[in-house]
């Protein structure tokens, strides 16, 4: 299983494809910390023109801290797309390249075969969720500092204590991974009915970017729909920055995300196992 | 004529009479709160408003006299009402000239206190009316409602211990008005989760209070005028 996984994450990682995700993240969170820290207390005082008007508000209000959850703000809806150029690519791509009835010559059960596939994906899309980690919040703190993080939410502000914020990054990333890692199996799922990589690729980002769509309009139809889509419950990472924490409703939507993964990767290892490969 | 002219004086007399003891009453405390020139205090600030979650957090407090008064957090933002603490008692009595008007008296804290009311000299006078409640036998204000033209209505009610001597309180409520908060979705970047919202504000102005501890007050060492710029 080892010696596979290995042979798949060389496969991953000698693809000048699987860089233009790094390279897209960096530069974003760069561009970002640059605006910030050119005219970031502009942008921030009028953000807060709503608060101001009844409240005087001292303190560093600009920190790495606020820094980094815009950031994942920004970016924690544009990832999937990102992880879907690999994720999508992987049986397709081996179907395109006509190398996937050769690998499958091998003494390798297709359920083995089809977890290594799945685990490479899965350390790609941690990979890139660590990279963006290191980018957004080491690299925020040590060009703004540390200070107490404020939110502002629509109906609320939110202030949280410097020495409480840490912990609930940890906690967020995690809960983005499991995020990620459900866009990473409903690509490899897709995948598997593809015979090549742009299929499943477009597939994937269609399906996120329409479940997006329906996650962000605010009218009673789509917010009758809106519990059933996992696009909805990879947004609640933000549950962590609430006060008191909502672990209940967080609780409920890594369950259901990691349901979704178990379901996207059985329906892939189920169908392939059946599959006729031609290609 | 000179029976009308001696009953309209002994009509008013008692008026001026209240008025010059009241004014004596203003003048002890006052001369009271004069004997701190400037403090800093540990504080802890506790925040009760409807559409702000904020942990209770520990402050430093500095005053110097005539007015400047400010609240800093260590590493870390403190939120106050806008003006209110500006218009802090001692600075209220750093300005001459207040017309006094007596206005009875009542019971507060367990003790009876006299409602007095000051006006401003003069116009331009942030401060439109301030109402003291003082306790005639401490020379300690336990209440104060403040009405300022930029910031409305402050309520500010003071609990006294160690420091009374002083004038210094070691709790202050702070009551005041806050205006609807609302944020446009897009800017926050906030979408329905389709799940039931729990009813966090209420539209409309609402009633706002701040509560401030005081513990370890240090009086009349020197403070740096630096310490009261208003840093972002």
């Amino acid at each position: 299983m080892w010696t596979l996984l290995k042979i798949e994450l060389f496969k991953i990682f000698r693809r000048p494809r699987t860089y233009i995700a790094f390279a897209a993240i960096a530069a974003i969170i760069i561009l970002i910390q640059l605006a910030f820290y050119s005219d970031g207390e502009n942008f921030l005082q009028f953000g807060m023109q709503s608060l101001k008007e009844s409240f005087d508000i001292k303190g560093k209000i600009l920190s790495g801290y606020l820094v980094c959850f815009i950031i994942l703000q920004t970016l924690l809806i544009h990832v999937p797309l990102l992880i879907a150029l690999v994720a999508g690519d992987s049986i397709a791509g081996e179907a395109n390249m006509g190398t996937l009835r050769l690998l499958l010559t091998k003494p390798v059960s297709r359920t083995r075969f089809m977890f290594a596939k799945f685990l490479a994906t899965l350390i790609y899309t941690l990979l890139l969720l660590l990279f963006m980690a290191i980018l957004s919040l080491p690299v925020s703190l040590s060009v703004f500092g540390s200070s107490d993080l404020i939110i502002m939410k629509s109906e609320m502000v939110v202030i949280l204590d410097s020495h409480d914020v840490l912990w609930r990054y940890f906690a967020a990333f995690g809960f983005a991974a499991i995020a990620m890692t459900t866009v990473a199996s409903l690509a490899f799922l897709l995948s598997v009915f593809a015979e090549n990589s742009i299929g499943p690729i477009v597939a994937t980002m269609s399906v996120v970017i329409l479940f997006t769509i329906l996650t962000t309009m605010d009218i009673p139809l789509f917010n009758a729909v809106k519990p059933f889509l996992f696009t909805n419950h990879m947004l609640n990472w933000k549950g962590f920055f609430e006060e008191p924490v909502n672990y209940k409703s967080i609780f409920k939507s890594g369950l259901l995300l990691m349901g979704h993964i178990i379901m996207f990767v059985s329906a892939a290892i189920f169908v392939f196992r059946k599959k006729d490969i031609l290609s | 004529m000179k029976y009308m002219l001696v009953t309209l004086l002994l009509i008013v007399a008692p008026f001026f009479l209240f008025a010059q003891k009241e004014e004596e009453l203003v003048k002890k405390v006052k001369s009271k709160l004069n004997q701190v020139n400037s403090y800093e205090a540990n504080g802890i600030i506790k925040i009760d408003v409807s559409f702000i979650k904020a942990p209770n957090s520990p402050v430093r407090v500095y005053y110097k006299k005539p007015d400047k008064f400010t609240v800093k957090k260590e590493g870390g933002i403190s939120i106050l009402p806008k003006g209110g603490f500006s218009t802090n008692l001692n600075s209220l009595f750093m300005t001459d000239g207040y017309t006094i008007v007596p206005a009875g008296e009542t019971n507060l804290q367990g003790s009876k206190v006299k409602i007095i009311k000051l006006l401003p000299p003069d116009e331009s006078s942030n401060i439109v009316v301030a109402t003291l409640y003082i306790d005639e036998k401490e020379l300690l204000i336990k209440k104060s409602v403040i009405t300022t033209k930029e910031s409305g209505t402050y309520e500010m009610i003071m609990l006294y211990g160690k420091y009374s001597t002083l004038g210094l309180p070691d709790k202050i409520d702070f009551i005041f008005s806050v205006k609807d908060y609302k944020l446009p979705k897009g800017v926050t970047i906030e979408y329905e989760s389709g799940e039931k919202k729990s009813s966090a504000a209420r539209p409309g102005n609402q009633k706002g209070k701040i509560e401030i501890t005081y513990s370890n007050y240090v009086i009349n060492k020197e403070i740096v005028d630096s310490v009261f710029e208003n840093n972002k």
